[in-house]
């Protein structure tokens, strides 16, 4: 089978609240799709979303990988750099980023190391190799 | 700058009402496996003389919220009482294969499993009720993981007060600047709970972080 990447763009759950947002996010990676998510969800949700994914557990279902990629979290070096990310953070607010979910079954780790994102993969039961792949 | 000295000093104005306060509840949050009932222990065999939950190599072994009331602690003349909440590890994901291959039966496993996802609902349930925070990261393990920055996001949202521990210092693996550099705005108090290394500056890390 496949790797599914699914994008989801920010519009899609801007307008719906924090129970149906995670819920769509979930039952996305549920279908053993990789979500990609313009932007970032708030951090009560991205708790809901680790407590919701519990209640999903079963015997097919073992959780989901989860990694957030915020760029207002990196230092700007300049005053007037620092003014400009806030300002931009102001305008765009959770737009800004974005998430990565993939269902465990699919994706073994991801590592969200300040200067990349890799993505390991489960190995699959025939080639005995472990597939890596790297977003920069 | 003004919204920023009326956080400031509500946030003191928070902290003197906890004190003040019957009940503190401190809480050890973390990923499974980071030592947060060893740290339990520590505190509890130092100021109480007996131990608090069971420890285990296999994740989730603390599958149950654990409180130990009111433990005092001193150190250099100030004395600090709190309510102690041992919580089970937070995760994304759980798979009781994991816990067959770890040398468990099927049954067991599955059971634990079960268990083991509860006691993640119940950990981040408990978040709203905490009045300061202990994250206990294993310092052998890349700090960067979702779980951490999302504990340590909720708590922030809610302006609870956070140390960081940086616990299995005794291991060669260990690397406490890594934790240092992936959360600057925290204290990162380095330790061993398993043999006790540089616990007092953890204790006096706890008075600073009511203080």
């Amino acid at each position: 089978m496949g790797l599914v990447l699914q994008f989801v763009p920010y519009s899609e759950i801007e307008e719906l609240g924090p129970a149906r947002r995670v819920n769509k996010l979930l039952d996305m990676a549920k279908q053993n799709k990789i979500v990609l998510l313009e932007g970032r969800l708030k951090k009560e949700e991205e708790a809901d979303l680790i407590a919701i994914t519990m209640e999903e557990i079963n015997n097919k279902f073992k959780g989901i990988e989860l990694a957030v990629v915020n760029p207002q979290k990196k230092k700007e070096g300049t005053f007037l750099k620092g003014i400009k990310t806030a300002f931009i953070g102001t305008l765009l607010g959770d737009r800004q980023g974005f998430t990565i979910i993939g269902p465990a079954t699919v994706v073994k780790q991801i590592r969200n190391d300040p200067g990349k994102i890799e993505l390991l993969m489960q190995d699959t039961p025939a080639p005995k190799s472990r597939k890596q792949k790297k977003i920069k | 700058m003004v919204a920023n000295i009326i956080k400031k000093f509500m946030n003191k104005v928070l902290r003197n009402f906890f004190k003040k306060k019957k009940q503190v509840k401190l809480g050890l949050y973390g990923p499974p496996n980071g030592g947060k009932t060893t740290l339990a222990n520590r505190i509890c065999q130092d100021w109480l003389g007996e131990d608090m939950g069971s420890v285990s190599n296999i994740a989730h072994e603390t599958r149950e919220i654990q409180i130990k009331e009111q433990i005092t602690i001193k150190s250099k003349g100030k004395e600090l009482t709190f309510n102690l909440v041992d919580t089970p590890g937070i995760a994304t994901k759980i798979d009781y294969e994991d816990f067959i291959k770890a040398g468990m039966k099927d049954r067991e496993a599955k059971t634990r499993a079960k268990e083991a996802t509860k006691g993640v609902i119940d950990s981040i349930k408990w978040l709203d009720e905490m009045d300061t925070v202990v994250i206990v990261l294993d310092a052998t393990k890349d700090p960067y993981s979702q779980v951490n920055i999302t504990i340590i996001g909720n708590l922030q949202a809610r302006e609870i007060p956070v140390l960081i521990v940086a616990n299995k210092v005794d291991l060669k693996k260990a690397k406490i600047k890594k934790i240092e550099a992936a959360f600057p705005q925290y204290d990162v108090i380095g330790i061993s709970a398993k043999y006790g290394d540089n616990i007092n500056k953890f204790y006096e890390g706890l008075f600073a972080l009511v203080d």
